[in-house]
């Protein structure tokens, strides 16, 4: 009886090694590098500063899975995003527009940008490899003019709230202080503290509730205890890194706004219609034509998405630097596009997950933190990422194979 | 006789199934053996074992070739004794000559340095052996499927085969070019190519092979003499039962009229000047099941995609009306809208999304009937690809498994659930049972007189005219783009349909 029920645990983590070998993996680098760097890693301030720093990578690879599930790829992000941070320099600092406004309209030009593209993708089927590498040179080109081949900056405090503020803690100081006193802390954010437990019992509620209403329709599903385990690391997790971060400075602005997006993309990729004809749209374009499915809409507006998502990063790298440079965003989309595939999206389409993509982009952003701060050259750094991204992809190619 | 080819108790296990179950075949020298099965029997299984796909070791049991144990661990260790497989879907280079694809790996070269003198002589030799008549520099894609099928076999030639395989030769075939290929290999027969050929179609069975293997569920069944084998002695051994008939009873009392398609004109998508249907006008009752006949090639395809959301050609002209009212049918989602539903020919590359589970195929046409406000409600999903499931009885574990895990008759299927899902009162069925087993067939022809039934009408598509006999009411004759006869059950017969199409 045991003896079965091992192999059937053993054949479940085979089947689906992708899902648990990532988490594992992120889970494997960050204890390495915190051993290495002497428990640097997991300070309070550095986590602050690896969300900070990979935030924008993080936004883009939502929009970025939704174009690579559809078999698209968009090579100019970097580009957009560098050109969206210089427009808003422009606006800010040189016209003194309305902070507020300028957001909006970058966010739209953003659209317009990515719409520009698609329509090639679309409607002309040139292929998006082609157009947005295009893309890319325009807006590269674009940044340079717009600035003039200088530094823009520095911006207003109102602007740079969006990637360098924190939220305000709701809730009484006398709270906090008790609570740092009785945790030998300096200081509690409580809010933070509280979002932590809140965040954890969300993802055991929904993971209990998928798990009955599989029960529910007899679906197989992964054994109790691989469901326990997972879930506790994850919660635990989020407890821990949102406890950190409240004896900091508490929650980021900007890890709201990547925590409400990375919760609607999912939402929208998993759970409704036109997430579900993506996905049919990368799997078999044909077949998804045939289904009724407007294929040439859904890719123009896979790419208006991306743009839009491009430009809410640029706002954010310009306000985190305070500053737009002419070579923002340089080679960004290929961190982007290797956050995704790490992520287990497939080339070919019709595979991928957000919450895949959203691991992928921390994996990457451990790694770049962990080697900065052992003082790894950005040579070795860049070796050793780019051997990862090609082990991840093997890694998943082998164990299609293996299963096929 | 001598034995050229021995395979003793192969044992095939995969993961929680057990493919091939002690099989046994035996193959004598210069003799056409045919191996029969539904699909999913194991007779692929059994050609990959054979032909080092699966090397030695991955399996259990022995291969005795021409006299001793063979242990191939590659394709190419096969190959350098003479084994050369043909699979069904062909392994040509579409952009690539005849004789360039002839010598693909084996090229006619000195020091890396094609003498194309050589393999252009040599490829006018296999080409004449085999019977076709082209220049050896003409590109694959400009022949039809039946010449590729012959280039295919030139170039198995080539590589001195002893022991010819092939995989379901003719199942892409109009009949004369299906009988060409089967006296090509009777023709090969008599120069002393021995040859396996796994086929669905039993006439042609009998018409070539000298013994019949039938292997079932991953074991073999019987090895019989053809001579004086009857077919439905082999149908019986495949399936497991008695069929003695093929084709479900049905009485059909067709209703008012249904669907009309009035003066369809489309042209070529890229030769613009190529009229592919001409002036076609046919219409279907409710409760009907109309038939189009007609050789592939013919335009019964285009004629069917572009009525579909014009889905093909361009320049498309004529009215479609549904309960005698002119219909919008310019895009997929509109025909859909107005009724109709299109089975496409080939379910792997323009029905399923092959990655995804039964539910995701099963609901893929219709998401708005699973969701509210644009959000999907997978609970009702599942319980409509499950009610589906049970209806049309497709065999699976359960909804949530990938369609690409299931047999072809399955996977038809699940094509047919996504289509009933739209709830259509047409539907137009591009070869339905192509490529699919005997068993799976007269399910598929269950459902469709269930369809009819329940007062659908529907449009058939068929190459194979007995299946077109034993099921339609009215059948249609197309013939380079035209629809050339029209006949009823009653009148109808092969022999008037090839007349039809013939007297053009």
């Amino acid at each position: 009886m045991d003896n079965t029920n091992k192999t059937g645990l053993k054949a479940y983590l085979a089947a689906n090694l992708r899902e648990y070998g990532l988490l594992f993996a992120l889970i494997g680098v960050m204890a390495f590098f915190q051993i290495v760097t002497n428990g640097t890693l997991l300070r309070a301030v550095n986590i602050t500063n690896l969300l900070l720093q990979n935030s924008y990578i993080i936004i883009m690879a939502l929009g970025m899975l939704v174009i690579i599930v559809g078999g698209h790829i968009d090579l100019s992000v970097g580009s957009v995003m560098g050109f969206i941070g210089a427009l808003a320099a422009v606006m800010i600092v040189n016209w003194n527009m309305n902070p507020l406004l300028t957001i909006a309209i970058c966010l739209v030009a953003g659209g317009v940008i990515g719409g520009a593209q698609g329509y090639w993708v679309a409607y002309w089927r040139i292929p998006p490899f082609i157009v947005t590498l295009a893309g890319m040179l325009v807006f590269r080109g674009l940044s340079l003019w717009l600035l003039h081949g200088q530094s823009v900056g520095p911006f207003p405090r109102e602007f740079t709230v969006i990637a360098n503020g924190f939220v305000p803690d709701v809730f009484p100081a006398a709270w906090g202080e008790s609570l740092a006193v009785m945790t030998g802390v300096r200081q509690v954010n409580v809010l933070a503290a509280v979002m932590g437990f809140v965040a954890a019992a969300f993802v055991i509620w929904r993971g209990m509730k998928q798990r009955a209403t599989n029960k529910a329709y007899g679906i197989e599903d992964e054994p109790q205890s691989f469901f326990v385990v997972r879930t506790g690391i994850v919660a635990f997790a989020l407890i821990f890194v949102m406890w950190k971060l409240a004896t900091f400075r508490g929650l980021p602005n900007v890890l709201i706004t990547m925590g409400v997006l990375t919760v609607i993309y999912a939402f929208l990729t998993e759970n409704t219609v036109i997430g579900r004809r993506v996905y049919a749209m990368g799997g078999n374009e044909k077949a998804a034509k045939l289904s009724g499915i407007n294929t040439e809409r859904l890719t123009f507006l896979a790419f208006v998405n991306m743009g839009v998502l491009a430009a809410a990063a640029g706002l954010v790298f310009a306000a985190r630097l305070n500053t737009a440079t002419p070579k923002a965003g340089f080679a960004l989309e290929l961190d982007v596009i290797a956050a995704v595939f790490i992520g287990g999206a497939s080339m070919s389409g019709g595979v991928g997950t957000i919450v895949g993509a959203v691991v992928g982009a921390f994996l990457m952003g451990v790694l770049n933190n962990g080697m900065s701060i052992m003082g790894i050259g950005i040579d070795y750094q860049q070796m050793i990422k780019g051997l990862v991204l090609l082990m991840a992809v093997v890694f998943d190619v082998y164990n299609k194979q293996k299963q096929g | 006789m001598t034995t050229l080819l021995e395979m003793r108790n192969i044992t095939k296990e995969f993961p929680g199934v057990k493919a091939l179950d002690q099989v046994n075949l035996k193959v004598e020298e210069g003799e056409i053996h045919a191996i029969c099965g539904e699909n999913g029997a194991g007779k692929s299984t059994l050609m990959k074992v054979l032909s080092g796909i699966y090397p030695i070791g991955t399996y259990d049991g022995d291969i005795h070739y021409e006299g001793d144990v063979a242990a191939f661990k590659t394709l190419s260790d096969s190959e350098s004794r003479g084994i050369v497989i043909i699979h069904q879907e062909l392994a040509l280079v579409p952009d690539l000559s005849i004789a360039e694809n002839i010598f693909l790996g084996n090229e006619r070269a000195s020091n890396g340095v094609i003498n194309w003198h050589e393999t252009n002589a040599r490829t006018e030799e296999l080409l004449k052996k085999v019977g076709l008549v082209e220049t050896p520099t003409t590109k694959v894609d400009s022949i039809g499927v039946g010449k590729q099928q012959l280039v295919e076999i030139a170039k198995a030639l080539s590589k001195d085969v002893k022991l010819l395989i092939l995989d379901e030769p003719t199942a892409a075939l109009q009949e004369n070019d299906s009988r060409k290929l089967l006296d090509l290999m009777l023709e090969l027969k008599s120069q002393g190519v021995t040859c396996i050929i796994i086929s669905h179609k039993l006439n042609e069975v009998r018409y070539v092979a000298d013994t019949v293997t039938v292997i079932r569920d991953g074991q073999t069944v019987s090895a019989h003499a053809a001579k004086g084998l009857s077919e439905d002695r082999i149908v019986a051994d495949m399936v497991g039962r008695d069929m003695t008939h093929r084709y479900p009873e049905h009485v059909r009392t067709p209703g008012e009229m249904l669907m009309e398609v009035e003066a369809w004109n489309v042209w070529h998508p890229e030769h613009g000047d190529r009229q592919v249907v001409k002036n076609a006008a046919f219409n279907v009752r409710a409760g009907e099941v109309v038939g189009i006949a007609g050789l592939m090639g013919s335009g019964r395809t285009e004629l069917a995609m572009s009525v579909f959301g014009k889905s093909y050609g361009r320049n498309i002209s004529g009215s479609v009306k549904l309960h005698g009212k002119e219909v919008d049918v310019s895009t997929v989602g509109r025909a859909i809208d107005a009724g109709l539903a299109y089975v496409t020919e080939d379910r792997k590359s323009l029905g399923l999304v092959l990655e995804e589970t039964i539910r995701f195929n099963t609901t893929l046409s219709n998401l708005e009937g699973v969701s509210k406000g644009g959000i999907l409600n997978k609970n009702e999903e599942t319980k409509a690809a499950e009610r589906y499931r049970e209806a049309l009885a497709t065999r699976t574990p359960s909804v949530f498994q990938k369609v690409m895990n299931l047999s072809g008759g399955n996977q038809q299927k699940v094509v047919l659930a996504k289509w009933l899902f739209t709830e259509p009162e047409v539907l137009i069925l591009d070869e339905p049972t192509r490529g699919i087993d005997v068993g799976a067939k007269y399910e598929i022809y269950t459902i469709i007189n269930d369809l009819a039934a329940q007062g659908k009408g529907v449009v058939m598509i068929s190459s194979e005219m007995p299946e077109l006999l034993g099921m339609c009411d009215r059948i249609y004759v197309m013939n380079e783009g035209a629809l050339v006869g029209e006949l009823t059950a009653a009148e109808a017969s092969q022999e008037r349909i090839m007349s039809l199409i013939v007297s053009e």
